[in-house]
C-alpha cells in the first residue's frame, strides 16, 4: 500500500471520530435521547475521545459529556466514578480557551445535583484551576468559571468555605466590573451563593468590597442582572444588622423603589426581599426606610402582582409595623390595610394568607387607633372564618387565633365586634365579651346601639360557668343596663310571661 | 531544828526563786493585761456602735414622719408644681403629639410624592418600549417595502396596491414610492493613489509587497532562461528611497513657514495694525528725547558723516597722505572703479 492509502485509512478514522463526537453532543441537547445514550454505553465510548490527538474532538466530547452530566445525576456520578473528573482539571490548565469553556461546563453540570457530587469536584481540586479560569482573558470562559463556583457553593456552607479559601471572590468582585452583562450576572449570582449560608461568609463578601458593585449595577437595564444583583445584596443584609447598615450606606435608596416598579415579576419580588431584610432588623432601619417613602412604593408592588411575589412585600409591612407604634400608624397611612386584607382574600395559597394575617396582626396590636383601622375595613370576620376553617393549614390557624386575639385585645370598634359575638368560639368569644364589658359602661350611645342591634339580646344567651371570666364580663355587661331589660331579654322570657299570664286570675267583679 | 537549818539555807534560793517566778511571769501578765484590755474595749465598742446605730434608725424615722407631715400639709403646692412640670415634660419630649402628627403627615406626602415619581418612571419606561417597538416594525416595513419594490405602480401598469376601482391608493403604494430599491452588492472600488512622496515611501514598506492568498510551494524548480536571482531582483526593486535633503524639502518651504508665523501672529494678536500704536495710548504720554539728541554737545561723531564723508572745512591741510607703502589690492581701486565721482586719483 503507498502512503497515500495508508494516511487515507487515518483520515477517515479521524472523520468517523469527529462525527460521532459531532451527533452525540448535539443529541445530548434533547432530553429524550439521553436515556437511550445512557443505555448504549455513550460514557465508556466518550472517555478515551477526551484524550483524542485532535483539539476539535476532544472539546465536542468534553462538551458532550457536559450535556449528558447536566441532564441528572445519574450520569453525574458516572462521570465522577470514571475518575474523568482529575484529568479535565489537568488538562484545563493547558488548553485552549474552547476547552476550558466546556472543561467548566462539565465541572458546573456535575456539580449542581448534590451536595456530595459537589464535594467530589472540591476533593479533586478543581477549585484551583477554576480560579485560574477566572482570570482568563476570555470572558466566556470566566462566566462558565463564575457559574461553575456559583452552583458549588449553593449547596452548604462547607462548599462556599471551600469556595472562598481558594481565593474566588476577589476575583468574582472583578469579574462584576467587566463590560459584559452575562458575565456581571453570573458573578453577582455566585457571590449570592457564597454569602447566602453565613454572616463570615457574607463577611468576606463584604470586605472585598462588592456591596459598592453592586448597588451601582441596580440602574442597569437588563432584568436578569438586576435579579441577581438585588438577590446578592439581600442575601448580604440578612445576617445582621451591621451588613444591613453597610447595605444601606451604598445608597440604595431610592433607587431600589424603581425596581419595584420593573416589568419583571421576579425583579419586584427580589428588591421587596432586600427592603425586607432591611426592614426586618431594627426600628431605625425601618424609619429610613418609611422616610423613603418605601412603604408606599412596597404597598403599589404588591397590588400590582400576584401570589408568590406578593409575599416579601407583605412581609415586610409586616416587620415594619411590629417594631413601634409610630411606624404602624405610619403603615396605616400609607393605605397598608385595605392592601392587606385583598391579599386575604384573594389569595388561594396558605402560606401567604398566613403571612397577611400575622402583618394585621402585628399593625393593629399597639393601640385602640390601629386597630381600629384594621378592623374598619371588615377583617375581622375574615380573620375568624380563617381560624374556624378546617381547611386552613395548621401555621395559619395558629396565626390567625394570635392576630385575633392581639387584635381584639386593643379593639375598642364596637360596630366591628357586633358581629363576631355570634359566631365565635368560646376561647374567642371571651375576649370579645370582654372587650364589650370594658367599652359599654363609659358611652351611653353604645349601650343604647347595644341593645337596638340585638347584642344584648345575644349575651344573654350565652352559657358561661359561675366564677369564669366570661360570667364576670357578661356581669359587669348586664349592670350596664337596668334589671327590667335584662331580663326582658333574657331567654326565655317570653316562657314566663305566658306562664304568668296562665297563673293569672283575671279580677271577677 | 534541822529543818529550820534546810529551810534557812533554802529561804536566799527560795526568794530568789519566788522572785523569779513572779518576774517571770510579770511578762505574760503585761501581755495579758493588754489582750484583756483590747478585747473589752472592742467588745464596748460594737456595745456603743450597736447603740449609736439604734439611735440612727430611731432618729430618721421620727424625721421621716415629722418631714412627710410638713410635706403633707405643703402638698398642695409641690405637687402641682410636680404634675405641671411631668406633664409637659411627657408632651414635649417623651411622645410629642404635635410632632407625631407633623411626622405622619410628612411620610403621606412623601408616600405620595414617591408613588407620583414611580408612576412617571413606569409610564416613562411604558412609552419607550412603544417606540423602540414602534421604531422596530417601522424599519421592518421599511425593508419590506425597499425588497418589493418592484410592486410600485408605473404610468402605463397600475400596480397591486393602486388598483383603477379604489379612490386612494393603498398606502402600502405610497411607502412603495418612497422607498429606495435594495441595491446587489457591488465590489468596492479601488481608490486611486495621488503620487507624493510620502506615497512612495510607504509602498516601499514591507507590508506593501505583493502577497497571494496562496503561498507558492517551497521546492519550485527556477525559470529556465537568463533569469536574475529572484531575491536579488526584489531587492533591487524595493529598494528604499534616500532622498537628498534639498529634495525631500518641499519647494515652497519658507512660503509656507511664512504663512505659518503670519497664521499664528493673526490668531494671536489684539490689533492687527502691528505698529500703529493704539489711537488713545501714546495721547498723554510725554515724548522722552534720546540722551543722544538732548544733549546740548549735540549728536556723538559716529557714522557714515564722521567716518567715511569728507568734510574739507575740517582738514587741518590741503595735502592727502604720502603713499609710502604700496597699498593694499583691496583698497587700490577705492573711488575709482566705475566712475571718476571718486575724487581720489
Amino acid at each position: 500500500m503507498s502512503q497515500r492509502q495508508v494516511l487515507q485509512v487515518f483520515e477517515q478514522y479521524q472523520k468517523a471520530r469527529t462525527q460521532f463526537v459531532q451527533t452525540v453532543a448535539e443529541l445530548a441537547t434533547r432530553p429524550q435521547n439521553i436515556e437511550t445514550l445512557q443505555n448504549a454505553g455513550v460514557m465508556s465510548l466518550l472517555r478515551p475521545l477526551l484524550l483524542d490527538v485532535v483539539p476539535t474532538i476532544q472539546q465536542t466530547a468534553v462538551l458532550a459529556l457536559g450535556r449528558l452530566a447536566n441532564y441528572n445525576d445519574d450520569l453525574a456520578e458516572a462521570v465522577v466514578k470514571g475518575g474523568i473528573l482529575p484529568q479535565l482539571v489537568y488538562s484545563l490548565v493547558e488548553q485552549n480557551r474552547f476547552y476550558k469553556k466546556a472543561a467548566a461546563f462539565v465541572l458546573r453540570a456535575v456539580g449542581k445535583h448534590s451536595p456530595q457530587l459537589a464535594q467530589a469536584i472540591v476533593d479533586c481540586g478543581a477549585l484551583d484551576t477554576l480560579v485560574v479560569c477566572l482570570e482568563d482573558f476570555d470572558p466566556g470562559v470566566r462566566e462558565a468559571a463564575a457559574w461553575a463556583f456559583s452552583y458549588i457553593a449553593r449547596h452548604n456552607a462547607e462548599l462556599s468555605q471551600a469556595v472562598v479559601d481558594a481565593g474566588a471572590v476577589p476575583l468574582l468582585v472583578l469579574c462584576i466590573q467587566e463590560p459584559e452583562i452575562a458575565l456581571k450576572g453570573i458573578a453577582a449570582s455566585a457571590l449570592s451563593d457564597i454569602a447566602k449560608h453565613s454572616p463570615e461568609l457574607a463577611q468576606t463578601v463584604v470586605d472585598v468590597g462588592a456591596i459598592a458593585h453592586l448597588a451601582q449595577m441596580i440602574l442597569n437595564p437588563d432584568a436578569k442582572l438586576k435579579r441577581q444583583v438585588l438577590s446578592a445584596l439581600s442575601q448580604i443584609a440578612k445576617h445582621s444588622v451591621n451588613m444591613a447598615e453597610m447595605v444601606v450606606e451604598a445608597e440604595i435608596f431610592p433607587v431600589v423603589l424603581t425596581c419595584l416598579k420593573d416589568k419583571d415579576d421576579y425583579v419586584k419580588k427580589n428588591a421587596s426581599t432586600l427592603i425586607r431584610e432591611i426592614a426586618k432588623h431594627t426600628p431605625e432601619l425601618s424609619q429610613l426606610i418609611v422616610n423613603a417613602g418605601g412603604v408606599a412604593a412596597v404597598i403599589d408592588c404588591i397590588a400590582s402582582c400576584k401570589g408568590n411575589i406578593r409575599l416579601p412585600g407583605i412581609m415586610m409591612l409586616g416587620y415594619v409595623a411590629a417594631h413601634s407604634e409610630n411606624l404602624a400608624m405610619a403603615v396605616i397611612i400609607s393605605k397598608g390595610v385595605p392592601m392587606l386584607s385583598v391579599c386575604l382574600s384573594e389569595e388561594p395559597e396558605d402560606h401567604i394568607k398566613a403571612a397577611a394575617t400575622w402583618a394585621l396582626g402585628q399593625i393593629g396590636r399597639h393601640t385602640p387607633e390601629h386597630a381600629r383601622a384594621v378592623v374598619v375595613t371588615n377583617t375581622l370576620p375574615v380573620l375568624l372564618s380563617l381560624y374556624m376553617s378546617t381547611e386552613s393549614s395548621e401555621d395559619l390557624q395558629i396565626k390567625s387565633k394570635k392576630a385575633l386575639k392581639n387584635i381584639l385585645q386593643q379593639c375598642t370598634y364596637l360596630p366591628a365586634l357586633e358581629p363576631l359575638l355570634y359566631d365565635a368560639p368560646p376561647n374567642i368569644l371571651k375576649h370579645v365579651v370582654g372587650q364589650f364589658s370594658k367599652v359599654l359602661p363609659h358611652d351611653c350611645k353604645a349601650r343604647r346601639l347595644f341593645v337596638t342591634s340585638g347584642g344584648l339580646k345575644k349575651i344573654q344567651e350565652i352559657k358561661a360557668e359561675p366564677g369564669s371570666l366570661l360570667q364576670e364580663y357578661i356581669n359587669s355587661i348586664n349592670s350596664c343596663y337596668p334589671e327590667e331589660i335584662v331580663r326582658y331579654y333574657s331567654p326565655g322570657y317570653s316562657d314566663t310571661l305566658l306562664q304568668r299570664v296562665d297563673s293569672y286570675q283575671p279580677l271577677t267583679h | 531544828m534541822a529543818t529550820l537549818a534546810r529551810l534557812q539555807a533554802r529561804s536566799t534560793s527560795m526568794g530568789q526563786q519566788y522572785y523569779y517566778r513572779n518576774s517571770v511571769v510579770d511578762v505574760f501578765r503585761k501581755k495579758e493585761n493588754d489582750a484583756a484590755v483590747k478585747i473589752q474595749s472592742w467588745f464596748r465598742g460594737c456595745q456603743v456602735r450597736a447603740y449609736i446605730r439604734h439611735l440612727h434608725t430611731v432618729a430618721t424615722t421620727i424625721q421621716k414622719w415629722w418631714r412627710g407631715y410638713l410635706g403633707r400639709q405643703r402638698y398642695q403646692l409641690i405637687v402641682k408644681i410636680q404634675r405641671r412640670w411631668r406633664g409637659y415634660k411627657i408632651r414635649k419630649y417623651c411622645f410629642n403629639y404635635y410632632y407625631l402628627k407633623e411626622y405622619l403627615k410628612a411620610v403621606s406626602e412623601t408616600n405620595d410624592a414617591v408613588r407620583e415619581a414611580l408612576e412617571e418612571f413606569a409610564e416613562m419606561k411604558d412609552r419607550e418600549e412603544k417606540k423602540a417597538d414602534l421604531e422596530r416594525e417601522e424599519k421592518k416595513r421599511d425593508y419590506q417595502a425597499r425588497k418589493t419594490h418592484y410592486l410600485l405602480s408605473t404610468k402605463q401598469i397600475p400596480g397591486i396596491y393602486n388598483s383603477p376601482f379604489r379612490k386612494d391608493p393603498d398606502p402600502w403604494e405610497l411607502r412603495l414610492q418612497k422607498a429606495k430599491p435594495l441595491t446587489h452588492r457591488r465590489p468596492k472600488v479601488k481608490q486611486t493613489h495621488s503620487v507624493s512622496l510620502s506615497d512612495w515611501l510607504a509602498c516601499t514598506s514591507a507590508r506593501s509587497f505583493p502577497r497571494s492568498e496562496i503561498l507558492p510551494p517551497i521546492d519550485r524548480k527556477p525559470c529556465q532562461g537568463p533569469f536574475r536571482p529572484v531575491a536579488e531582483v526584489l531587492e533591487q526593486r524595493y529598494r528604499p528611497l534616500e532622498p537628498t535633503l534639498r529634495v525631500a524639502d518641499p519647494l515652497d518651504g519658507l512660503k509656507e513657514a511664512r504663512r505659518e508665523v503670519q497664521r499664528q501672529e493673526w490668531a494671536r494678536n489684539v490689533n492687527d495694525n502691528m505698529f500703529l500704536p493704539f489711537s488713545s495710548y501714546h495721547k498723554n504720554k510725554k515724548y522722552i528725547p534720546t540722551l543722544h539728541l538732548s544733549s546740548k554737545y549735540g549728536s556723538d561723531s559716529y557714522g557714515r558723516q564722521h567716518f567715511r564723508d569728507e568734510n574739507p572745512k575740517r582738514w587741518i591741510c590741503d595735502k592727502d597722505f604720502q603713499t609710502v607703502l604700496p597699498s593694499f589690492d583691496l583698497f587700490s581701486k577705492y573711488g575709482k572703479l566705475y566712475s571718476k565721482a571718486g575724487q581720489i586719483v
